[in-house]
């Protein structure tokens, strides 16, 4: 089984690398972005196949290192 | 007074803080590899030095948190044990819940190299005793992560019971934007825990105790922390 985290900055948390990023696309004259916040994906492979367990530990690893849950918010997807 | 200096990989400023106790204490700390489990017995003082732990991988400080020893450093802070982490230590002691917030990239983007000014906001604790309330001291900082945030809750209470330490000001002693060097909230440099044993900042106070480099405006700290 595989799941998919994604850790995104809070709303209103300030994100310099992403407003770098909308600078560079800015300078290659990439035009109509609007705004740009950079998040982290981890793919993870999960032994068995208990969804529900899964999902649990999942939520422990986020809560406890995957994400600072002070400034960033996580998102699970099991595939 | 026994300290143990905290050695993770990629700390970098061990060295420093060794060299600014020794100096102080007349003795040598203990440098403790992160994979230990426990500290020397009857450790009066831990100190989280800077550097890189971990090559900032995850976030700044997120795996040496999670490291063996940070297990004993709680155990060793929540016994009241004086426990002071800089730069790189205190992203470790913010990630590890030791301290309230977090240090997020700085606003303008750029790591900083350079002398800056902070005024000692509470000189009554066993860090800062050894200046007067309102000093204006120079210390060096050298971080890119070091825009210390927190919500607002957390913010008012750090303020409300006296938790923040040093505060980034003018030579002057002015607290304001321009003063900031790294946008962190209400200028904070340097913020202590609610029982006042617990101390991050991203000066480098370790790397002002010798005149030939710099300064000497941080020999109080080790000086008072030594008595």
């Amino acid at each position: 089984m595989k799941a998919r985290i994604t850790v995104t900055l809070k709303p209103g948390v300030l994100d310099p690398q992403g407003k770098a990023i909308e600078g560079a696309l800015r300078s290659l004259s990439i035009e109509g972005v609007k705004g740009v916040r950079q998040g982290k994906v981890f793919d993870i492979e999960i032994d068995g196949e208990d969804r529900s367990g899964a999902r649990a530990m999942l939520s422990e690893a986020c809560e406890r290192l995957l994400a600072n849950t002070i400034v960033e918010n996580y998102a699970i997807e099991i595939v | 007074m026994k300290a143990a200096v905290i050695l993770f990989p990629g700390s970098n400023r061990e060295r420093d803080v060794a060299r600014a106790l020794r100096h102080a204490t007349g003795q040598e700390p203990a440098v403790i590899w992160h994979g230990d489990h426990d500290l020397p017995r009857g450790t009066d003082l831990v100190v989280l030095p800077g550097g890189f732990s971990y090559g900032d991988y995850l976030r700044c400080g997120a795996i040496a948190a999670r490291a063996p020893i940070m297990r004993a450093v709680a155990r060793h802070a929540s016994r009241g044990g004086l426990t002071l982490g800089i730069c790189n230590g205190f992203q470790i002691l913010c990630e590890a819940g030791l301290l309230p917030g977090v240090l997020m990239r700085n606003d303008r983007r750029r790591f900083i190299c350079k002398m800056q000014q902070v005024r000692v906001e509470n000189a009554a604790t066993s860090f800062t005793r050894g200046y007067a309330p309102g000093q204006v001291v120079k210390f060096a900082i050298a971080h890119g992560e070091g825009n210390f945030e927190a919500d607002d809750e957390t913010l008012r209470a750090i303020e409300g019971n006296g938790q923040t330490a040093f505060r980034y000001c003018s030579a002057a002693g002015d607290v304001d934007r321009a003063s900031n060097p790294n946008g962190s909230e209400n200028n904070i440099a340097g913020v202590l825990n609610e029982r006042f044993n617990v101390l991050g900042l991203m000066p480098h106070p370790e790397n002002l105790i010798d005149p030939q480099t710099g300064g000497i405006d941080g020999r109080p700290l080790f000086a008072a922390l030594a008595a």
